[in-house]
């Protein structure tokens, strides 16, 4: 078990965590109009580069040129790092990177100046350690949209060997034309705002964002991640298994000991593609969830890929905290075969546990299990 | 005590089997074509093979090797194994051809090249082959480090009901192949000592 000192979220809806909570309280969603490289409306949450460059600036005052991603990494991580006084260059701090596609869209500018080394995954890594003067190091993980909930897997093992007093995660993904295009070709993208759940729901919304958690191994009050599993489908590389089987194995492992009718919620992956959404409610009544209500936020911050284990555990911990259920913004008619729960209205809630979960290509779930010590 | 009871490495020069060569006629160039040459040597009768890019098939024959070496039952589902799998440049293979086919006439392109722009994704196939339900995990490392490697298995071991671990270096970038696959199981009367020494040893061979 691992303890949460700080967290930071930069997406659309603001560049800290307080805002982007406000935010959801309050029903509003970074998804907006927009139009993908060949004129196609889309919806869509971006980031304006144009203050993630301003703040950067402001922040940092270095006259080294850094990539919008590579900004809104460093960023979150220096947030988060502050707001939890750590030492981000002691021996006893680590680093994990949670993303899919970090410096990708590199590709698609020949003429970048920044070296071809720029575009691996290890690089930014490595600039996101080596940034902040930390001499280990960072483990990077690139697990398709459960990254997130890897990455803090990750956290649990390197903080309880020992080696490490402080771990941080963080998650960045943005949404250049290589992604857009690709998620176009798979033909999942919802033009209009995503409904997770509902029965009109036909497709995702992407969402670009950076998210940081800072976790110690000294026991405290307030939000722990107790322990985390990721299972494989073992049914096909890019649709979601019928029986929500690695999901459904996944929830089993890290549920272990802990009724169903402690679970508070679940914060679920809930893309909004018909297949997905389906496969998750199977998996959850399978696993005995039928009662437990279940959200999902990409609604609100669209599918941010490798940072959205990341952001979604700080959104859903954060209501937890409080006491709170949110609900499952899109979600209007029942559209999903299987006995499930869909949040769909604020609520209060006493119970001490909520569960992240997320599914990605290649057939891998993750889930995470959190605990609110009072 | 842990063992690693088989590995099958892979590289431009050639392909190891349990430290022997197995008895491939190699006619090309190294590169996709000698994948191909590996899996008609191996006649595993699976056209899916086809569709993957070559990050995918490269991970895929080391681990096909390793597990008909060791007698693997793939058609019973199996909760207990995971397959853990890390390289240097991701997909970046299939990320290059997939970035070429982007472009203003053709904006949306083939969705079988973009799903295998995510390094995680051989794991997948791995899985499916072999109906395997435990983890599935992919780690960037700059370099191979056998340290590294072997606290990736740790991590996979730590999780309940994991008694086998495949686990695997798998870099594939511009025609250059370079894998390592190796299966380590938590019980095993046989096989070598697991331990770092030998993980990068398997590497260096």
């Amino acid at each position: 078990m691992i303890y949460k000192l700080s967290d930071n979220i930069i997406s659309s809806l603001g560049f800290t965590t307080a805002a982007n909570y406000k935010a959801v309280l309050e029903g509003k969603s970074g998804i907006a109009p927009g139009k993908d490289a060949a004129g196609n409306p889309i919806a869509i949450s971006r980031i304006e580069p144009e203050i993630v460059e301003e703040s950067f600036r402001n922040t940092f005052k270095t006259k080294e040129k850094y990539t919008i991603p590579e900004q809104a990494m460093l960023l979150s991580a220096h947030i988060a790092m502050k707001e939890a006084g750590i030492q981000a260059g002691s021996e006893r701090t680590c680093f994990v990177l949670s993303s899919t596609k970090g410096n990708i869209h590199l590709l698609g500018l020949p003429t970048h100046g920044f070296g071809q080394d720029r575009v691996h995954l290890w690089h930014t890594a490595g600039l996101l350690a080596g940034f902040f003067g930390n001499p280990n190091t960072p483990f990077t993980v690139s697990n398709a949209c459960i990254s997130g909930a890897c990455a803090q897997i990750a956290a649990i093992q390197l903080l309880e060997q020992g080696r490490y007093d402080h771990v941080v995660v963080t998650g960045m993904d943005l949404a250049p034309d290589f992604i857009v295009s690709g998620f176009q070709s798979f033909k999942s993208l919802d033009e209009e705002r995503c409904r997770p759940f509902d029965a009109r729901r036909k497709g995702l919304n992407l969402g670009e964002a950076a998210a940081t958690i800072v976790y110690g191994k000294e026991k405290k009050k307030g939000i722990s991640l107790i322990r985390g599993s990721i299972r494989n489908d073992a049914n096909h590389i890019s649709g979601p298994s019928r029986t929500g089987e690695g999901l459904y194995r996944a929830l089993q492992t890290a549920m272990d000991g802990i009724p169903a009718h402690d679970i508070a919620f679940i914060s679920a992956h809930g893309t909004a593609t018909p297949y997905n959404d389906q496969m998750e409610a199977i998996a959850f009544s399978r696993a005995g969830l039928q009662s437990s209500p279940v959200f999902s936020l990409k609604a609100l911050f669209g599918h941010t890929l490798g940072a959205a284990g990341i952001l979604e555990s700080i959104i859903a911990v954060k209501a937890l905290e409080q006491g709170l259920v949110l609900p499952s913004t899109g979600y209007e008619e029942p559209g999903i075969e299987g006995d499930i729960t869909i949040s769909t209205a604020l609520s209060k809630t006493d119970k001490r546990y909520c569960l992240k979960t997320l599914s990605g290509f290649g057939g891998c779930n993750a889930v995470l299990l959190f605990e609110n010590t009072l | 005590m842990k063992k690693i009871t088989a590995y099958c490495r892979i590289t431009d020069r050639q392909v190891i089997l349990n430290g022997k060569e197995p008895d491939i006629a190699f006619s090309g160039e190294p590169g996709s074509s000698r994948l191909t040459e590996i899996y008609r040597y191996l006649d595993a009768g699976y056209p899916k093979f086809h569709k993957m890019d070559n990050l995918s098939k490269a991970g895929f024959l080391a681990s096909e090797m390793v597990l008909r070496a060791l007698d693997y039952d793939r058609e019973t589902p199996d909760g207990s194994t995971s397959v853990v799998f890390a390289n240097k440049s991701a997909s970046l293979d299939d990320d290059k051809r997939f970035q070429a086919t982007i472009n203003p006439d053709n904006y949306y392109p083939s969705p079988s090249v973009f799903v295998y722009t995510l390094p995680n994704i051989v794991t997948g196939e791995v899985a499916i082959r072999n109906k395997i339900h435990g983890e599935t995990s992919f780690f960037i490392l700059e370099d191979f480090d056998a340290e590294k490697m072997h606290t990736f298995i740790e991590w996979a071991f730590s999780s309940p009901g994991i008694n086998r671990v495949l686990c695997g270096w798998t870099e594939y970038l511009d025609n250059h192949c370079d894998v390592l696959v190796m299966m380590v199981e938590k019980e095993s009367p046989k096989g070598m000592d697991y331990n770092i020494l030998n993980i990068n040893q398997l590497y260096l061979n």
